[in-house]
């Protein structure tokens, strides 16, 4: 019997090359006489450009060219939506995405103007000092509610309003849960602007080749096929004649994905353009400007409850902040409104949005992608309620609960990938007690909370819940190899920013081959080793290009069966599948190496059957027909000191369920890594814009990342529910982490200063403005 | 203007001549090939881009490579002998999961060279207090504390 390697917490295959400098990352590519990109970006938020002058810039010794919107002729155009608005009755969409170069006006700082390049990297930023734009500044927008008063600068004139979508759906009837219920809250709640900031910025390295008429694009991309099936149109080129690699890349995300960044078309046109290789790599300046960004909305909100704590309904409205551009749909404020229902019954809801432009850099997903403010939303209409109807939180939490017997789950929304939101699967209860247990959530409230403020310390306790829809479709491919030296190569088309995709996936192929680990050879996002695919989002690389993974890696097995009995002379279910070879059960003598067979299969002469498909090699493609919906419970003791207000968090507990498990040590990574970025959200991180809309933090001294002093050891457990939307039965889990920490930290906090009546509304925070709340909750009058 | 410059990198010898304002990340990176020093933020926050100068850590991006004139320079390149020969702390980090995009790895290795041989049996509190000097989005540190606790034992066992 082989040893079980799906499952088991396997060191990963690509580290060794990671670990010694030898990986390949995009700014790593270095070809002859490869030239160099700048970008002149706006300092102004919104102006008119009234002309732009490189010709002193051209003139520059170093400078091979300089481009404005005006120089690109008719490739100049607007982007792609990427996401079309979903399939919702009550909407309203006003399309605009980003432009190449800014044309006429710019809409947010850091837009690019004009693009410079130069024979080295120093050179083409010497000539941005020679550009010279002459502007006349507007009015920027960037507030909310001020975006859509009457009279308020416009972002696009041609829109008459700075209104980019307005969606309202609806479950039963909220006006009728408003009636009849004993209690009703309203509470508005706030949610600001970070930044993902993976520690790799963009790039883009691109080099047409004349003679072969072909483009090779290296680009920190995230859905490396989509780029070259977008590229490929906008150059007028067959898709056959770009091949877009996204190689090893230092962290996505989601704001990584953001196809098509001005960038990432300008590199491929003026490689064409110029015959010539060259590229751009972001600073970390230009990455708070020019990467997408994520989180700013304000929600009205309301929950409707029985005096027992049942709810039996809530209805919210709330403002989404697109920024300047909103080329990837509705994706966020969509995952906000279906994700605030979370694991509870909430028999009726009423939830619209009205999604803003505003001078701001472009929102697109960010970990989590909207689903922390609905879970936030949730989680703190359900502990004000708590609060008024004297229960304990995780007592009205476990009341509301879907049981395990109600699923499928409708809620009679539609979801981000335009299918009914539907939860496939889930059982909640078992992980709150289970996070209950591990936090030590009585004893801290009956004897430590009480002993430690005695002694004059604040101290909080908290949990929360959350679901999260993930490993939606469309679909995922991969192709499984046996190769004559009997290793096994594997390619799909996802990309991979450290997931670990090159041993999970691994994992999923062993199991059905036969072969170890480390014999498999994975690659991801190499347009020329896998065409088709959609890309790495959404939680979803795990469930959907595994799955794909799977279905390949059980054809080929069916097809090593096959051979293997001829060449035995054995039935297929008498032979077994062991360390690189297959042989009758039991009887090791009779055996042929996965080798061996893979040459028998790709013979050099004599005739092979009619129908039958050379070597031992399969493609399989996987599409869930919906997401699968994973779901968990975070936990927290949190002492806050009453001086600084800094925090210390003494005790952290995920318990969550991702259904089945293929590696569990690159899964606690990533839920490990999703409660660091969490944390920062809920506490450190949070991008400042003035009036203008200028960033007032643009660099990594001013805009506070946590380190390893800030963040606490974590505890977690599994709880096993698995999708019955996959044969491996597994969710995704590369978001789970972050969401529900900010509705953590609010509760924490409350409770450690529930003799004032602390209620915390809004994320992030810091130590400052917790000393704000804190002080308004003291001089507030009783109500 | 360009000035001509003599120094050891991982204790090979290299006669370049460069531009004074050449950073020494770029220097390694673009002039010598020597591409897994990373450059993560350019002002000397993240780390990313930490090596060794006369072995002490020092970041790439703050200096410039003529600063480095006669005096010797380590990169994560020269802390092992490449994938199949690696260092025992770069085990450490393999086994724990101490790395997921391994971006930020090289610098991380780097500042923890000389960490070690000064205090080869830190404490968790120490070395996160070393690594506050190391920004990492992936893993949340806390496998990397225990790949560096692992690390040390290594290196521990090694030179007993």
């Amino acid at each position: 019997m082989t040893t079980r390697q799906f499952g088991q917490p396997l060191k990963r295959n690509e580290d060794p090359r990671l670990l010694t400098g030898h990986a390949l990352f995009t700014d790593d590519v270095q070809l002859p006489g490869m030239l160099h990109v700048a970008f002149w970006r706006s300092d102004l938020a919104h102006a008119l450009i009234r002309s732009v002058d490189v010709e002193s810039a051209r003139k520059r010794p170093g400078v091979v060219a300089v481009y404005t919107a005006e120089d690109l002729g008719e490739f100049w155009q607007p982007g792609p939506l990427l996401v079309p608005p979903p399939p919702v009755e009550q909407l309203e969409f006003h399309q605009r995405t980003q432009v190449p170069l800014a044309k006429g006006k710019v809409r947010h700082a850091g837009e690019s103007v004009a693009m410079v390049v130069g024979e080295s990297r120093y050179l083409a930023e010497d000539a941005l000092d020679d550009v010279f734009v002459d502007y006349e500044p507007l009015e920027a927008v960037v507030d909310l509610e001020a975006a859509l008063a009457a009279g308020a600068p416009l972002v696009h004139e041609d829109l008459g309003s700075n209104v980019s979508a307005r969606v309202t759906q609806t479950k039963g009837d909220w006006a009728a849960a408003e009636s009849e219920a004993d209690l009703v809250l309203h509470r508005r709640f706030h949610y600001d602007r970070g930044t993902a900031a993976a520690m790799e910025n963009r790039g883009i390295a691109a080099s047409w080749d004349e003679r072969a008429q072909r483009l090779t694009v290296w680009d920190t991309t995230q859905a490396p096929i989509a780029i070259r099936n977008g590229l490929a149109a906008m150059l007028g080129l067959s898709e056959h004649q770009v091949r877009v690699i996204a190689p090893f890349i230092g962290g996505g995300f989601g704001p990584k994905i953001m196809m098509f960044y001005p960038e990432e078309v300008l590199l491929a046109w003026a490689a064409v353009q110029l015959n010539c290789s060259l590229k751009w790599i972001e600073d970390r300046e230009e990455n708070f400007y020019a990467t997408t960004q994520e989180r700013g909305q304000i929600h009205d909100a309301a929950i409707a409850l029985r005096r027992d704590g049942t709810v039996l309904g809530v209805r919210d409205r709330f403002l989404h902040d697109a920024g300047a551009y909103a080329p990837y749909g509705l994706t966020v404020p969509i995952n906000s409104q279906c994700t605030l229902l979370g694991p509870y019954v909430v028999p009726n809801y009423h939830s619209e949005f009205t999604s803003v432009f505003t001078n701001k850099p472009i929102v697109t997903p960010y970990r989590g992608a909207g689903r922390q403010h609905g879970v936030f939303v949730m989680e703190r209409l359900l502990d004000a309620a708590a609060r008024r109807l004297s229960l304990d939180p995780a007592e009205i939490r476990r009341k509301n609960f879907i049981p395990p017997e109600e699923f499928p789950f409708s809620n009679e929304i539609i979801y981000q990938d335009f299918a009914p939101l539907v939860y496939d699967s889930g059982n909640y209860e078992p992980a709150l007690d289970r996070a209950l247990e591990l936090i030590d959530y009585e004893r801290f409230k009956r004897e430590e909370q009480p002993r430690r403020e005695a002694a004059g310390e604040r101290v909080g306790i908290a949990v929360v819940n959350y679901i999260e829809g993930t490993g939606i479709g469309p679909y995922e491919g991969a192709r499984v190899t046996v190769e004559a030296s009997g290793k096994v190569s594997v390619a799909t088309g996802v990309g991979t920013q450290g997931q670990g995709h090159y041993t999970s996936f691994a994992q999923v192929v062993a199991e059905q081959i036969g072969v170890d680990v480390s014999d498999i050879h994975v690659v991801t996002g190499d347009t020329d080793l896998f065409y088709w695919g959609a890309g790495t989002f959404a939680s979803r690389g795990a469930v959907v290009a595994g799955n794909a993974m799977h279905a390949a890696a059980t054809k080929v097995r069916g097809k090593i069966l096959k051979l293997a009995g001829e060449k035995l002379e054995a039935a297929e279910e008498d032979l077994e599948l062991i360390e690189g070879r297959v042989q009758v059960k039991g009887v090791p003598q009779t055996s042929i190496s996965l080798g061996a067979l893979a040459a028998e299969a790709n013979p050099m002469r004599g005739a092979v059957q009619p129908g039958t498909e050379p070597g031992l090699e399969a493609t399989e493609y996987f599409g869930p027909e919906r997401g699968a919906t994973a779901s968990g419970v975070h936990a927290m003791v949190l002492r806050v000191d009453p001086d600084t207000f800094l925090l210390e968090i003494e005790r952290y507990v995920v318990v969550h369920d991702c259904g089945t498990v293929i590696n569990p040590l690159i899964l606690e990574g990533q839920i490990q890594g999703g409660v660091a970025q969490g944390i920062g959200n809920a506490f450190y991180e949070q991008l400042h814009f003035d009036e203008n809309g200028a960033l007032q933090n643009a660099s990594l001294m001013d805009y506070l990342l946590p380190t390893a002093s800030d963040i606490p050891n974590i505890v977690s457990d599994h709880v096993e529910t698995p999708s019955p939307l996959n044969p491996l039965g597994v969710k995704g889990a590369g978001e789970a982490g972050a969401i529900p920490v900010g509705a953590l930290f609010a509760q924490a906090l409350d409770d450690a200063y529930r003799d004032i009546e602390l209620e915390v509304r809004e994320i992030p925070l810091s130590p400052n403005r917790l000393f704000e709340l804190v002080g308004e909750a003291l001089t507030r009058e009783p109500a | 203007m360009n000035q001509t410059i003599e120094l050891f990198v991982n204790g090979i010898q290299y006669r370049r001549s460069v531009e004074p304002r050449l950073l020494l990340c770029d220097f390694l990176r673009y002039d010598l090939g020597l591409t897994g020093t990373h450059v993560g933020c350019e002002h000397g926050v993240c780390g990313a881009c930490t090596v060794l100068l006369d072995r002490e850590a020092v970041r790439s991006c703050l200096l410039f490579a003529v600063q480095t004139n006669g005096r010797e320079i380590a990169t994560v390149e020269g802390l092992g002998d490449g994938p199949q020969q690696m260092h025992a702390l770069q085990h450490g980090f393999w086994e724990m999961h101490g790395l997921q995009c391994g971006y930020c790895t090289p610098g991380i290795l780097m500042s923890l060279v000389p960490f070690l041989e000064e205090n080869p049996d830190p404490s968790e509190e120490e070395i996160r207090e070393l690594l506050s000097g190391n920004i990492c989005r992936c893993t949340g540190y806390q496998k990397i504390v225990e790949a560096v606790q692992l690390g040390a034992r290594l290196l521990w066992e090694e030179s007993n």
